[in-house]
């Protein structure tokens, strides 16, 4: 029974990958559109870029952490 | 194990996609005791091999117009060298071997693991932790050897309302202590999640049926896997270079 | 080596559930990160690892590239400087040869004016010269004309007189030759 409700649990945590998603998306669709509205600005604030993906994507794996946490270490 | 079960439910189809994470002795079957050789040993020797092969051999030459591999090692310099000097500012450039060492680890040992039937070493939890902490506590020394106490303002944020400034300061060093964390399980949650993926996906073409399409997915994820290799490399390195930027010029 | 670790996979697949069976029941968490027990071993090979690297690229690798783009770097310099040197040169003799050409142009053109005053010149003598023979010449021929015409006058007037006198002599009448030279003369005048 316990097992199951980790598998349930860790399904759960799996919608945090899409949420992630979501995030990385919004991250790159702003900085596109800023991008193109200042096409000059745009290659000094790729790093910057890299690193907002980097963070909104660091809370996604977490949530894959738990997940996989979930499903082989409980 | 729950996959087991699973796999003997459905018949066949079978699961074990944290299998190719184990860590196993070379040699023999014996504990794995602190020098025993491993595969992790194996792919942590190879990664250095790689490393030596492209930045030392590569370059042995020395020509004015560069060979292939003497242009690619020329290339990671100068690329490594520029995130460096605009991250940092021109007093960071003294760490640049230090971070040129980490990033062509990760690089390297992230592109070595997407190797077929190799192990990937950055994908443990052990290396990257200890990454991570290496470059917490060498920023964290060095911010404090640096700017002595004046390191603590970087908690301490001038610019918020004087109420406002205790809050935000245990959030600020709440933040930095999680930086270590999320530093290490970035990249090693990014090669792990990518490589089970692919193993889970291997796992389906046990189907006849779907073994095409999971061939597709799987030619797809391994592009995606390359890309991201490359990128959690840049990431990792990038973020060192602003954890080191903090230690250097902690004013906000 | 690799092909170690090839089979190793390989037989790993066969019997990871009896080896993954033991492990678990020993270790507990089923994922391989998370058991504790390779941690030691891996951070070892992984510091050594490091060290390595930093060493090599540090001594070795790092000075090595710095120097060849430094190297590279003031090969291209001095080959930019030698190129806008040639290229300098380059303008100047071009300068020159411009400078020559419109020299030469010039000397051309003074050649050319000073031969034409000469023969303007030459042409004015030549003129002057002709003109004056000209003058001569006609001054002559008005001479001439002028004294053929006075001899003609004579003439006439001798035969003026003559055919006077025959005239008179033949009307019958005699007249001294006097008074026909003063009435021929008169005629002649008025």
């Amino acid at each position: 029974m316990e097992g199951e409700l980790a598998h349930i649990g860790a399904g759960l945590a799996a919608i945090g990958s899409g949420a992630a998603a979501i995030g990385v998306g919004n991250v790159a669709g702003n900085f596109l559109a800023g991008a193109l509205r200042n096409p000059s600005a745009a290659a000094g604030q790729t790093a910057t870029l890299f690193i907002g993906i980097a963070f909104a994507e660091a809370l996604g794996i977490f949530s894959f952490l738990v997940a996989l946490l979930l499903m082989f270490a409980v | 194990m729950a996959t087991e079960a699973n796999g003997a439910e459905t018949g066949g189809l079978v699961f074990h996609p944290m299998d190719q994470f184990i860590v196993k002795p070379l040699f023999g079957d014996g504990p794995i005791g602190m020098f025993t050789l491993t595969n992790a040993t194996l792919w942590l020797a190879l990664t250095v091999l790689a490393v030596v092969a492209l930045m030392v051999l590569g370059t042995s030459r020395r020509a004015i117009v560069p060979t292939r591999s003497q242009s690619v090692g020329e290339l990671a310099y100068g690329f490594v060298y520029k995130m460096v000097e605009d991250v940092t500012g021109k007093d960071g450039v003294k760490y640049f071997p230090y971070i040129m060492s980490l990033f062509m680890f990760v690089v390297m040992a992230n592109f070595l693991g997407l190797l077929p039937m190799s192990f990937a070493t950055t994908s443990h939890f052990a290396v990257t932790v200890v990454l991570a902490l290496a470059v917490f506590l060498t920023v964290t020394v060095l911010g404090f050897i640096k700017n002595g106490v004046g390191f603590l303002g970087l908690f301490w944020v001038s610019s918020a309302p004087l109420a406002l400034r205790p809050v935000l300061a245990i959030i600020e060093l709440i933040s930095y202590f999680v930086r270590p964390v999320s530093h290490s399980i970035r990249l090693a949650g990014n090669v792990m999640a990518g490589h089970a993926v692919i193993k889970v996906f291997a796992g389906f073409a046990a189907l006849a049926v779907i073994s095409p399409l999971s061939i597709v997915a799987i030619t797809a994820m391994y592009g995606l896997e390359i890309l991201v290799a490359f990128i959690q490399a840049y990431v990792f390195t990038i973020l060192t270079c602003v954890y080191l930027k903090d230690a250097l010029h902690p004013g906000h | 080596m690799a092909t170690e670790t090839h089979s190793a996979a390989g037989n790993g697949l066969a019997d990871a559930a009896g080896v993954d069976g033991h492990e678990l029941a020993t270790a507990g968490p089923g994922m391989p990160q998370l058991d504790f027990s390779t941690w030691g071993n891996q951070i070892f090979w992984l510091l050594v690892a490091l060290v390595v690297i930093y060493f090599v690229l540090s001594r070795v690798a790092l000075p090595r590239i710095a120097a060849v783009l430094a190297e590279r770097h003031g090969t291209i310099t001095n080959d930019i400087a030698r190129a806008d040197d040639l290229k300098r040169q380059a303008t100047e003799a071009e300068a020159a040869y411009e400078q020559a050409l419109k020299d030469a142009r010039a000397e051309a053109q003074a050649i050319s004016q000073r031969t034409r005053d000469e023969i303007k010149v030459q042409v004015a003598e030549a003129t002057a010269e002709a003109d004056a023979r000209i003058a001569v010449k006609s001054g002559e021929a008005d001479k001439a004309v002028a004294d053929i015409r006075a001899t003609a006058m004579e003439n006439v007037e001798v035969v003026a007189k003559d055919t006077a006198e025959a005239l008179v002599a033949a009307l019958g009448g005699s007249a001294d030759a006097t008074a026909i030279s003063d009435a021929v003369n008169n005629r002649m005048k008025g």
